[in-house]
């Protein structure tokens, strides 16, 4: 913080620059995500205890094929914010650049994908108080309500993970992230690691245990 | 996320933080500011005011108890006044208050650091903070009515009221924001900004408390996050995870919450706790007794903390075995809260005392806290608990605790911080006063709460029984005690700040870096970082103490 007294002007600046403090931040921030998601697992676990029956005959209702497709998608998209952040490192930055726009591709791909799931679900009178879910027995409006919050809020989460890097590719045009300075494209980066690993999580609970 | 950034030490005498100009001016000054002095400052001003809010909401609760039956307010009112005091204590006052005002002042002078490691998130901590207390505010005249769930919101009558839930719900989710995001700065300053030689067994005890809320802020608030959406989503959508007529279950819910709430008891408690580590040894003159074991028992009792919760749930129709774990694991807690309670007592030990207003507050926290701590064994034991569950038994425990612990230490902590934030004494025969006039009210108030809880007196009802009356009547005698005592408590230290004489960096020989800055300390904490060579509650050399002798 630059500060002028009244005796006197104080302009100069040292930035303090502390890519590992920040890093570290970056990873508390992360445990509280896996903790906001881990009160839904613990949910999860006790309906599904309760209602195995139920469970299992609602998750035959979901597209295998779709969910895995999704799952493909989100994976290459990790792999592609790793090689943004190597070829940033490399000093290519338009090649960090194409890689960033390829994630951010493969989120919107998956988001058109739930789009679809959800208005399928939507159409068929599946969503809370829908007239389809009445019929159903506890567990299989059980399994649906936890499917609608815990997708929804992933997807939440593949949201704010674009804006991150959309933010970082802003940056990293304005030459304020580069090959030396390359903290913040690393820590969007975890988090979209994060949103990833969570969705692995997501889809055998949801689309594979029958 | 912003990296914290260190400026050009000025080179003339130093002016204080409160007068350095910087790039904003007036309100700008303190409204856009990542200075932490000037933060904590504003938290000061904001909570102070939450707590005055609650406490008038307290008296008037008192008051209605005065008689059996309608005194002069409406059972629906009764019900929205409990919840709202409940609400705005925790939540806006007991939760923020240590960490977040003396936290955010001092952690970084006694680090030897300039400021927190990430400065602007701090503000932004303190804006969702606002925000969030505003959301609470607007909750009340929006809607269908102030809400009347308990600060708990158990489901399903959190499902089913039709008073203003939701909105209230959202204020604490975006309270507990603002709690994980400083959680999330301090534990990064701990690892990051600690100056040279400050190593970790160097830190003073202070820094050790916060390091151990700030984990359990960071990791367990999220979850109540979570529960909380999941209360706004139930009533928006009916998704039925919590709804027991389409098939959820009530009882996950109770579990959810607590997970989060019994280590918050923690949040409020462990920085009381380093605070009276603080003031004992500057008091005692002396150095404090078993530094390793108060240190790791904060995080002891952090770790114990977490695997609890089922103690809030016995009459909740959980299992015996898990009763009879929970119940085990509850007493294990008295472990390291011992260890603390024992050290500090060996500390006085042959210590040369100096009853100050801060030392006194100390005392009557021990006291207080000894009580509270001790009933707390009889919710804990599962067969009393069963007797005395949901009476004034548990309100009375919850105030000995509560208040006596963290609200006594806050009014200590400002006493004791006082003369470093605003460079002012106050009037110390008069801060003595109000504190045994704060002592006697707080007893009448409360103790008999636990007399009459153990002979049957429900909590939350706004009437009672003919038979309960006498000890009705002393509590709320007791409260007009408390408030007047508050009251000249915080007058005096408003007049300190008026007209009070002007206060040197140290005037009570304390040994933690805050005190070799001046008061109050200058923009930059430090001309130069500092370096240590000694733990921190040596007494052989005293900056500022030099010249008085």
């Amino acid at each position: 913080m630059s500060y002028n007294t009244d005796t006197q002007e104080i302009q100069e600046t040292i930035i303090h620059r502390d890519d590992f403090g920040s890093k570290m931040g970056m990873w508390l921030f992360l445990f509280t995500e896996i903790l906001l998601f881990g009160g839904l697992f613990i949910l999860y676990a006790g309906y599904r205890y309760i209602y195995s029956d139920g469970f299992a005959a609602a998750a035959t209702e979901l597209d295998v094929l779709l969910g895995t497709i999704n799952t493909i998608i989100l994976l290459t998209s990790s792999l592609t914010v790793v090689l943004a952040i190597v070829a940033l490192q490399k000093n290519n930055k338009d090649l960090s650049l194409f890689f960033l726009w390829i994630t951010q591709a493969c989120g919107l791909i998956f988001m058109i994908n739930k789009y679809f799931e959800w208005g399928a679900k939507f159409h068929h009178g599946i969503y809370p108080k829908g007239p389809a879910l009445q019929n159903m027995s506890e567990g299989e409006a059980m399994y649906f309500g936890l499917y609608f919050v815990m997708t929804g809020l992933h997807g939440l989460h593949i949201l704010v993970g674009m804006g991150f890097i959309g933010y970082v590719m802003y940056k990293i045009k304005k030459d304020v992230i580069t090959a030396t300075n390359f903290q913040k494209l690393e820590n969007s980066g975890l988090y979209w690691h994060l949103v990833d690993i969570i969705w692995i999580f997501l889809f055998p609970l949801f689309y594979l245990i029958h | 996320m912003a990296n914290g950034t260190i400026a050009v030490p000025p080179q003339t005498a130093e002016i204080d933080f409160y007068n350095v100009r910087g790039r904003h001016k007036g309100i700008l000054s303190w409204l856009l500011t990542i200075d932490h002095k000037r933060i904590g400052i504003l938290y000061l001003g904001s909570v102070v005011f939450f707590f005055l809010v609650a406490m008038t909401i307290g008296v008037f609760m008192r008051l209605e108890m005065l008689s059996p039956g309608e005194t002069f307010m409406k059972p629906q009112t009764y019900n929205s006044l409990f919840t709202l005091h409940g609400v705005i204590m925790i939540f806006l006052f007991i939760i923020p208050a240590v960490p977040a005002v003396f936290g955010n002042f001092f952690l970084p002078i006694q680090l030897g650091a300039q400021d927190v490691q990430f400065p602007k998130l701090n503000l932004l901590s303190w804006y969702l903070y606002i925000i969030g207390g505003a959301l609470a505010i607007i909750s009340l005249f929006s809607g269908g009515g102030i809400m009347d769930t308990g600060w708990t919101f158990y489901v399903p009558y959190s499902i089913r009221t039709t008073t203003n839930v939701s909105l209230s719900v959202f204020a604490a989710f975006v309270l507990g924001f603002a709690t994980i995001l400083t959680g999330l700065n301090f534990i990064t300053t701990i690892h990051r900004l600690r100056c040279p030689g400050m190593t970790w067994f160097r830190m003073p005890l202070f820094a050790w408390a916060l390091y151990a809320t700030s984990w359990i802020q960071v990791l367990a608030t999220p979850v109540i996050g979570i529960t909380l959406v999941l209360i706004i989503l139930e009533r928006a959508f009916g998704i039925g995870v919590f709804d027991p007529t389409i098939g959820g279950d009530p009882l996950l819910y109770q579990h959810m919450f607590w997970i989060y709430s019994h280590p918050a008891v923690y949040i409020m408690i462990l920085p009381a706790m380093g605070v009276v580590s603080e003031i004992i040894p500057t008091f005692s003159k002396k150095a404090i007794f078993g530094y390793v074991p108060i240190a790791i028992s904060s995080l002891g009792i952090a770790l114990v903390g977490y695997l609890v919760w089922g103690h809030h749930m016995f009459s909740s129709g959980i299992s015996d075995t898990s009763r009879v774990i929970f119940s085990l694991l509850t007493f294990f807690v008295a472990l390291p809260s011992g260890i603390k309670v024992f050290n500090w007592v060996a500390t006085l030990y042959k210590g040369s005392i100096d009853v100050t207003a801060p030392m006194l507050y100390v005392l009557l926290f021990i006291f207080i806290f000894s009580i509270g701590g001790l009933t707390g064994l009889a919710l804990g034991a599962l067969n009393t608990d069963l007797h005395l569950t949901d009476t004034y038994f548990v309100v009375g425990h919850f105030h000995y605790v509560m208040f006596g612990g963290m609200g006594i230490i806050f009014f200590a902590s400002l006493h004791y911080w006082f003369p470093k934030m605003f460079g002012k004494m106050y009037n110390e025969k008069v801060a003595k006063v109000a504190a045994i006039w704060i002592g006697i009210g707080f007893n009448t108030l409360y103790f008999p709460m636990f007399i009459m809880g153990y002979l049957g007196m429900p909590r939350r009802y706004y009437d009672y029984l003919p038979e309960f009356q006498t000890y009705h009547i002393i509590a709320t005698v007791g409260s007009w005690i408390l408030v007047s005592g508050i009251l000249v408590m915080f007058f005096n230290l408003l007049q300190g700040l008026r007209k009070g004489r002007k206060a040197p960096d140290n005037p009570w020989g304390g040994t933690t870096l805050e005190w070799t800055v001046s008061s109050p300390p200058p923009m930059e904490n430090f001309k130069i970082i500092p370096e240590v060579t000694t733990g921190p509650y040596d007494h052989t050399h005293i900056h500022g103490q030099e010249d008085n002798k």
